[in-house]
């Protein structure tokens, strides 16, 4: 197992593919060697796994649509192996400050970001950063299932790897199961591995957007709404998914539903048109908010 | 308030009016085919395929003539115009639908649009000046150029609308794996687009193949094989509309069958393409 390890991580140097956090530690340092990722990353975290780590962190974040203000002036930190739950009210800046940390604004018209996400203590928004680099250091699972219309289970799944050239049988059938695994999907279809990723139901197609997010490795996992257009069935399968994969991968989610917030986040910030209102670890925001708008909030008072 | 029956009534009298009307749509193509083959199917025979056309005297003279030179002429200039136009157009109709921002596209547009209506006479022209002249001779290779001057905007109007109707959150999946935008647009937008693609190439392409006017003064038509496969690229080379035009203006009653028969040619050649290509089409999904 140690050489295929080894043999993966060799090949494809800015993968983090093995996401145990011994392993990442190790390709993180590795990708500092290497001229993909981003130069001189310095933010290795320390040996003890005791205190929280910060992972990543927005300093200032403001996002504008033309001359609308999305998100002010957000300044919020992101531990490591931790999940961070952005509730609020609808319109309130959540999935804009969501898509903001892996420069997906990037391609929206009119969008502008200022300030800075630090990842590993460097800006992404630093001129000589390549989103594309970013994008695979920090995965994102949208609203709606979106598997790739014309591809396959398998294909959608390795997709992340085979068109950017990583066309290994070997590597790629270990990539696609364990990240079939890890998403809860890999009993279900294993053995139709070859049929349409669209044949799948809603609440499969979602976990198979999961399990394509995370064979390419990522290390933060943004999720916006991951559960909105599922039944309860399906949304709670995919809240055990996350209780699972934070010992992996740090994920930031984006929900609509309080109940789910308080399950399965460690810490939540509260937004108000754009504006964070609080900050702070879920139990002490769901018991004892400082801010009257969060507590008006999440006793259902508004929004 | 009316009663059931009048309301059934009503239904009827629409739904008798839709198929009126898709009759009426579908009856010229019905009389120009009838009318084609009706006329043309005597002059279809085994000498038609294998024979060159040559001079009038021959059909006089009741010597085998036949068009297989403007046959191979034909697939030679359409199907190295379709290999000229779609890189283009599909280039441009990439550019116009997934990089709506860049500063070029107004312009880019515009000129697609124009380039679209222009008379596909002057892109005749076009390709005179651009290629007959510095030749010096008239050549496939200069019918083939004017002819995807008639598909490239096509090509990349279909393929602009191809792949906008596929939706953006397939972009966005892609670029949240860490795909660069090229391949993204390659690997994940193009494929799920593919029908529209595939069909708009066909119209193109079906379009240019019955195209005349770009002809005449580049590819000009020619009553013989070259002796030399590269003798259709580079001399004068015969094609079905062009051919079946100067039949058609001749005053021998033998070659007007035949120009039908040529016209039956190009239609088989036409509906084949389409027929072949939905086929493909379908068998994917």
């Amino acid at each position: 197992m140690m050489n295929l390890i080894q043999s993966i991580t060799s090949k494809v140097p800015s993968l983090p593919l093995f996401a145990t956090s011994e392993s990442r530690q190790a390709s993180g340092a590795a990708e500092a060697g290497t001229s993909t990722g981003i130069s001189g990353t310095s933010g290795t975290p320390g040996k003890e796994k005791a205190g929280k780590q910060l992972r990543m962190e927005t300093r200032d974040l403001t996002v504008r649509y033309g001359s609308t203000v999305g998100v002010k002036n957000v300044s919020l930190p992101i531990y490591d192996n931790q999940v961070l739950a952005l509730i609020g009210p609808s319109g309130c800046g959540k999935t804009t400050y969501l898509r903001a940390l892996n420069r997906m604004h990037d391609l929206t018209r009119g969008a502008s970001v200022t300030g800075s996400v630090l990842l590993d203590g460097k800006n992404i928004y630093d001129s000589e950063v390549n989103p594309v680099i970013i994008r695979r250091r920090i995965g994102m699972v949208f609203q709606k299932p979106t598997p790739f219309p014309t591809m396959s289970i398998y294909d959608n799944v390795v997709a992340g790897l085979k068109l950017v050239g990583i066309r290994k049988r070997s590597v790629l059938d270990v990539v696609c199961e364990r990240a079939l695994k890890q998403a809860a999907l890999f009993d279900e279809v294993k053995d139709r591995l070859k049929s349409p990723g669209s044949s799948l139901s809603g609440g499969q197609q979602q976990r198979l957007s999961i399990a394509r997010a995370l064979a390419v490795g990522p290390e933060v996992l943004l999720m916006d709404e991951p559960t909105s257009s599922l039944d309860p069935q399906s949304t709670s399968r995919i809240e055990d998914l996350i209780h699972e994969l934070k010992n992996q991968v740090t994920i930031v989610i984006v929900t609509h539903n309080m109940q789910q917030a308080a399950r399965v986040s460690d810490n939540t910030a509260f937004f108000y048109v754009g504006d964070l209102i609080e900050y702070g670890p879920t139990s002490t925001l769901f018991t004892k908010p400082k801010e009257t708008r969060t507590e008006e909030y999440i006793t259902g008072r508004f929004g | 308030m009316k009663t059931l029956l009048q309301r059934n009534i009503r239904d009827r009298i629409m739904e008798s009016l839709l198929v009126l009307s898709t009759i009426v749509v579908l009856l010229p193509l019905i009389i120009i085919l009838v009318h084609v083959v009706v006329n043309g199917i005597s002059a279809l025979n085994w000498d038609f395929f294998t024979q060159e056309l040559g001079s009038p005297s021959r059909a006089l003279q009741g010597r085998p003539t036949g068009l297989v030179h403007t046959i191979l002429g034909t697939l030679v200039v359409d199907f190295l115009a379709l290999f000229l136009a779609v890189p283009i157009g599909f280039g441009a109709g990439i550019m116009l639908s997934e990089f709506p921002d860049h500063k070029l596209n107004p312009t880019l547009r515009v000129m697609n649009d124009t380039l679209n209506g222009m008379p596909a006479i002057l892109k005749g022209l076009l390709a005179f000046v651009l290629i007959v002249k510095p030749m010096g001779t008239f050549s496939g290779l200069a019918g083939a150029v004017a002819l995807a001057f008639v598909m490239i905007p096509i090509i990349a109007r279909t393929t602009e609308s191809a792949l906008m109707s596929i939706p953006w959150s397939i972009r966005e999946a892609g670029l949240a794996i860490g795909l660069p935008r090229w391949r993204v647009v390659l690997s994940t937008v193009m494929p799920a687009a593919r029908f529209g693609l595939v069909t708009g190439t066909l119209i193109a392409f079906a379009r240019a193949a019955g195209e005349a006017a770009p002809l005449l003064f580049t590819s000009f038509g020619n009553n013989y094989l070259p002796n030399h496969w590269l003798g259709m690229l580079l001399g004068p080379v015969d094609t079905l509309p062009q051919r079946l035009y100067s039949l058609a203006i001749s005053p021998y009653s033998h070659w007007h069958s035949m120009g039908w028969a040529a016209a039956i040619v190009l239609l088989v050649f036409v509906i084949v393409c389409f027929g072949t290509a939905r086929y493909l089409t379908r068998q994917k999904h």
